[in-house]
């Protein structure tokens, strides 16, 4: 019988043979928490009574989604985690440095890896070929003392991709055209896996947008082979020696095919307040937005801002419309400055976050006012989640809040690509 | 231990509710406060909610309950709000695990067939819910062993000081 990746890297980890529907108990290779779940893993890793991490160098902390903290109380709670770092010897990784999950993109996340996070879209390393997931905060806090965690292995959905993407298409409007296509829940519990000639051509940066989204249909992991893509992309970032290749049987079982044709795909938006309330952008266009913001997990990679500055480039941002940008790292935002984007988005009107989650979820830096519309590349669009049950959020690729930003309304970004 | 028999009114909810729902982020400076965010519960999707809710009452909610993000706090403070259990068509995987382990049970049945306000009684060993408004008797879908010994012994922190290890 021939495996699927989770398959695989299931089985390697729990020692075994793991099928589908089977229950393992497998290592962990990584653990992590961020700011807004780690103070309860660290209560609940007290509760338990455990005084040491099993490993410490694969545990880590992220201030990230309160950074730099706008209140009192989470104040109090990063000094809580920074506290933890001192008793344990895990890692710190401080505000300013990044999002969680392009950090353990850029320097830890490996293929065939078991990475478990405190935060559901830990599902980004499986861009890397990572068998990654979101967990609460009580299973990662016995995953960080027992370096081990149980998991139901899950059935495979394999995503079939071929084709180009056309001009002004990105990897956005496939993740959101397919979790228009599968449903908000039609990959609960199940592995979406992605396979198909289309991948040989496909960015670390397209697999991480495209990765992060599974969570979004669902799925408990977004998973990519480990090819020569990602063996450069570790080489590049001095990690060459993390690479093995892995790659599904060819008589792996999958539980549905989905084929895509990338040639066939068109601009697309999430409307209020789903994520799978996808729709063309041609459909939409027209609508007024206050707030662009570019930015995440999802899209705030050197790739995103690129094409934002492109975009941008020598025009303003329409007067009724606020541009909001957060490079998801230190790194990117260092890249993007040596690469002059940073200054063509300022000189567009642009206001430059630090590097974080920044506007994301509507706990700081850019919440919004009632009735108020903003086109977000983020990945998560529901009632009050930048910070207002009165606001509405659209999701939509860089290119899309780019081309939307300059003209102050929902518009498509071919018409500027 | 959880009880393995219990009893309360049904407060039906919709489908999709979110964590974002259960917990909006506007709320999050209140995380380490779990008594004041529990009264911020489901504030958006029910207004109200945290004053209406009696102990013991279950939610009854359609399909993809608490789906989102993967904050336990939104288990915690269901639990926390008095919430006997959660009865729901389907549940998203990560809050399906985190109210497991807080040793709030999740019951995924056809809940088309529970009215708002009806008397129901849950049996966790036999997965059946009694219905007494209606006089059905609903059968849930089973969950992995691990899951139902975690639940037995209270949730996934008490599981873990008992047996110090995961047994399979
Ligand atoms: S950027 Fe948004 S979705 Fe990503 S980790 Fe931060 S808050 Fe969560």
């Amino acid at each position: 019988m021939g495996k699927t990746l989770a398959e695989k890297i299931l089985s390697l980890k729990s020692h075994g043979e793991a099928e589908a529907g089977d229950v393992v108990i497998a290592d962990v290779d990584l653990a992590f928490v961020q700011d807004t779940t780690g103070p309860l893993t660290i209560k609940q890793f007290k509760e338990s009574g455990f005084k040491a991490l099993a490993k410490p160098q694969q545990a880590i902390i992220f201030l990230d989604h309160a950074a730099p903290s706008p209140a009192q109380q989470l104040s109090n709670d990063h000094i809580l985690l920074r506290r933890f770092t001192e008793e344990t010897g895990c890692r710190i990784y401080e505000v300013g440095e990044g999002i969680c999950h392009q950090l353990v993109a850029e320097k830890f996340a490996n293929p065939g890896d078991i990475i478990v996070g405190a935060d559901s879209h830990t599902v980004t390393g499986g861009a890397l070929g990572a068998f990654a997931t979101g967990m609460g905060s009580s299973d990662v806090a016995v995953a960080l003392a027992l370096g081990k965690t149980w998991f139901r292995v899950p059935q495979s959905f394999l995503i079939e991709l071929n084709g180009v993407f056309p001009r002004g298409i990105y990897a956005k409007d496939l993740i959101l055209y397919l979790i228009g296509q599968i449903g908000a829940a039609g990959a609960n519990y199940k592995a979406l896996e992605f396979g198909g000639e289309a991948l040989a051509q496909m960015t670390m940066s397209q697999r991480l947008t495209i990765a992060n989204m599974a969570v979004e249909a669902g799925a408990k992991v977004g998973l990519f082979p480990a090819d020569k893509i990602t063996q450069d992309f570790l080489v590049e970032r001095g990690r060459g020696d993390d690479y093995k290749p892995l790659y599904p049987d060819a008589e792996a079982n999958y539980e549905q095919v989905i084929p895509v044709n990338l040639n066939q795909l068109e601009p697309m938006l999430s409307l209020p307040h789903a994520v799978d309330n996808v729709r063309p952008v041609t459909q939409v266009k027209g609508v007024k937005i206050q707030q662009a913001f570019i930015g995440t997990c999802t899209n705030g990679r050197l790739e995103d801002l690129a094409v934002a500055a492109e975009i941008l480039k020598g025009k303003s941002r329409h007067p009724g419309t606020r541009l909001l940008i957060a490079p998801a790292s230190r790194q990117v935002l260092i890249r993007a400055i040596e690469k002059g984007y940073i200054r063509s988005l300022i000189e567009a009107g642009a206001a430059i976050l630090p590097p974080g989650c920044a506007a994301c979820l509507g706990l700081h830096q850019g919440v919004l006012g009632n009735d108020e519309v903003c086109l977000s590349t983020a990945n998560r669009n529901f009632k009050g989640r930048m910070g207002n049950p009165e606001a509405m959020v659209y999701l939509a690729s860089p290119a899309t809040a780019a081309a939307s930003a300059i003209r102050g309304e929902i518009t498509d970004p071919r018409e500027f690509t | 231990m959880t009880d393995l028999v219990l009893k309360g009114k049904a407060i039906k909810l919709g489908d999709n509710i979110s964590t974002d729902d259960i917990i909006p982020g506007r709320f999050a400076h209140l995380r380490s406060n779990l008594p004041e965010l529990a009264r911020h519960v489901l504030e958006d999707a029910v207004p109200g909610f945290a004053s209406k809710v009696k102990s013991g009452d279950f939610l009854v909610a359609g399909k993809n309950f608490g789906l989102g993000s993967s904050r336990e706090h939104a288990p915690v403070v269901i639990k926390m709000s008095g919430v006997g259990a959660i009865l729901a068509k389907s549940a998203a995987r990560i809050f399906f695990r985190n109210a497991i382990n807080q040793g709030l049970p999740v019951l995924l049945c056809d809940t088309d067939k529970i009215g708002d306000g009806d008397e129901l009684e849950i049996n966790l060993t036999s997965g059946t819910i009694a219905n007494f408004s209606s006089g059905l008797t609903l059968s849930c879908s089973k969950m992995p062993p691990i899951m139902s010994a975690i639940l037995k012994e209270g949730g996934l922190i008490p599981y873990i000081q008992k047996h110090k290890d995961f047994k399979l």
